[in-house]
């Protein structure tokens, strides 16, 4: 530090030292309490993660296996964001602007996925994909398998990140004033250019927003999908899972790298999903 | 089954739905919302509710005797037994972390209060097995403080205290995320009040501040609660999954299931989604309240 100089009166945020000690215990537990639990273990990877060498780390971070289990999760968890994307978006519409009977039991059941323990979730869907399942007998005959599957493994994610989209775009759809709707219609306009034109521009932030937090919740699931999954690599084994498999084999390099790449793809999303809330308030 | 459902609810949909928002006569308009709404609950049925079901059927398919002769094996109620203390440990933890951390951001507005807001945030974005694989760096054998512990004997990682660390770790952020939005409303004018008039600072801790955000603290508690006892991931890794010494009910549950037994699988995913039942209902309780109070 450079206090040579002592005469110059320093700024009091330049002394992190005499600034702690004037924080509240609010703020002092707070503090504490986020570098034990989150700042030393976060390090503690990261650190890990940089003995590994660059070279040694992108030869682990690509090594086939790994590649694969990128494809299988990133790609699944794209393609249940998107139709989460459509089919939420459809339950936000039908629970703000109809009625129907049981609607309140529907609106709640929307939100079991976050309630529900995850291990739950894995094993009842993939009693019900099954082929012998409710649902899954009916797609056997046609030669669709959906548990112990790469389709298994969307169902699941598809569960996961349903209500992040219909509890995102729900309170936009409910702000939004019918007074602009009518105004399309008496100027001529069609239903569907009513919707494109009038409803959805404003909705679209919301609903990428959604998606996205689904997305990042797809990406990092693991109780729900190890269960559905059969977890064979290059076949329906995600990223979480190896890291998992990583560490029962003792092979902590790789379960840091690969945990490490997680990380750095977690916060990525996290940023894009605060330049969409960003973009979702211009509307607000 | 939603094919069969589909047909029944078609006409008494229709019925009830009023002729929504359109005055004039097109005849499309009455189809459109009976489609819309039959497509969203067939794929809320396919998604959400017929698994939900699942675990019911499954469990109570021999009978409600089955069902109550899981719940008296060993193994059974050692896993309840940690799944509780799991949840008595790491709720009151994370319920202190959380009052303090929404106190000490909601005060003032400060530079830097969305990234500390985003930082709180950020067990909910990192995947619970890398959540789990940082405390075994920090804690194992070849950890950070492994020797440190060896030395002293102390067990973390494949024994409870790491189990623990790892479920608060993932529920770090529940309780601190529905304050703040509740303190940020009230704002601290009764607080300043309390405060010119001699009040210390926790007598207006419990009598002006906790009456005005208990709702709010209370959905957060029970959304922690239900995490804590539900969590995988984190644990999966942390623990080791010894049968009977560090497997709380979610690892039983998947234990049981890849060992082909069945119903002691679902008996236990009952009562999980007995939990989670509980926390919905909760949750709709606790949102009316606030809505009453904001009406008022």
């Amino acid at each position: 530090m450079a206090i040579s100089t002592p005469s110059q009166p320093i700024p009091a945020w330049k002394n992190p030292i005499r600034q702690l000690s004037k924080l509240s215990w609010p703020w002092r537990i707070t503090l504490g309490y986020l570098t034990v639990m989150l700042f030393l273990p976060t390090v503690a990877m990261l650190l890990k993660a940089s003995t590994e060498g660059p070279a040694n780390f992108w030869k682990i971070a690509t090594s086939p296996v790994a590649l694969a289990t990128y494809d299988v999760t990133f790609i699944t968890a794209l393609l249940a964001g998107a139709t989460n994307g459509v089919f939420g978006t459809l339950i936000a519409w039908v629970l703000v602007r109809y009625n129907f009977p049981f609607k309140k039991a529907i609106d709640a059941v929307i939100d079991l996925p976050f309630a529900l323990p995850t291990a739950v979730a894995g094993l009842t869907i993939a009693t019900v994909y099954s082929d012998n399942g409710w649902i899954g007998a009916l797609f056997a005959p046609l030669g669709i398998k959906i548990s112990f599957t790469r389709l298994g493994v969307w169902v699941a994610m598809l569960f996961i990140s349903l209500p992040f989209v219909v509890r995102t775009v729900q309170p936009v759809l409910s702000e939004m004033e019918l007074e602009l709707e009518e105004a399309a219609w008496c100027l001529g306009a069609s239903q569907w250019q009513t919707f494109w034109q009038v409803i959805f521009p404003p909705l679209l932030p919301a609903i990428l927003t959604g998606v996205a937090l689904g997305f990042a919740r797809a990406v990092g699931e693991y109780g729900s999908i190890v269960i559905v999954a059969s977890n064979i690599p290059y076949k329906d084994l995600i990223a979480p899972v190896l890291v998992f498999q990583r560490l029962e084999q003792f092979d902590y390099s790789g379960a840091t790298v690969i945990g490490t790449v997680l990380l750095g793809i977690s916060l990525f999303i996290l940023l894009v999903i605060n330049v969409l809330q960003a973009w979702g308030r211009r509307y607000a | 089954m939603p094919k069969e459902a589909t047909p029944n609810l078609g006409p008494s949909l229709q019925h009830d739905t009023p002729p929504a928002k359109d005055p004039s006569p097109k005849k499309q308009r009455n189809w459109v919302p009976v489609v819309l709404i039959v497509i969203s609950i067939t794929y809320l049925a396919l998604i959400l509710l017929i698994p939900a079901a699942n675990v019911f059927a499954e469990a109570f398919s021999k009978g409600i005797g089955p069902f109550f002769e899981q719940m008296t094996k060993p193994n059974f109620i050692h896993a309840a037994k940690l799944t509780l203390f799991l949840a008595l440990i790491t709720v009151p933890l994370n319920t202190v972390f959380g009052l303090c951390a929404a106190w000490a951001i909601a005060r003032r507005k400060f530079p830097g209060r969305a990234l500390i807001l985003s930082i709180i945030d950020l067990p909910f974005s990192i995947s619970p097995v890398v959540a789990g694989l940082m405390i075994v760096l920090l804690y194992g054998r070849n950890g950070w403080f492994g020797p440190l512990l060896q030395a002293n004997d102390i067990k973390i990682i494949f024994a409870f205290p790491g189990m623990a660390l790892a479920t608060a770790f993932i529920t770090m952020p529940f309780v601190a995320r529905e304050v703040i939005p509740v303190l940020d409303e009230v704002g601290f004018d009764q607080e300043e009040a309390a405060k010119t008039l001699g009040a210390k600072d926790w007598q207006i801790f419990w009598r002006v501040t906790l009456p005005s955000i208990r709702w709010g603290l209370l959905y957060g508690v029970i959304l922690t609660n239900a995490r804590a006892m539900g969590e995988f991931g984190a644990v999966a890794v942390v623990s080791g999954n010894i049968t009977g010494k560090t497997q709380p009910l979610p690892l039983f549950v998947e234990e049981a299931y890849k060992q082909y037994e069945t119903q002691a699988a679902y008996s236990a995913a009952v009562l999980l989604t007995l939990l989670a039942a509980v926390t919905l209902i909760a949750k709709e309780i606790l949102e009316r309240k606030t809505r009453i109070k904001d009406v008022e």
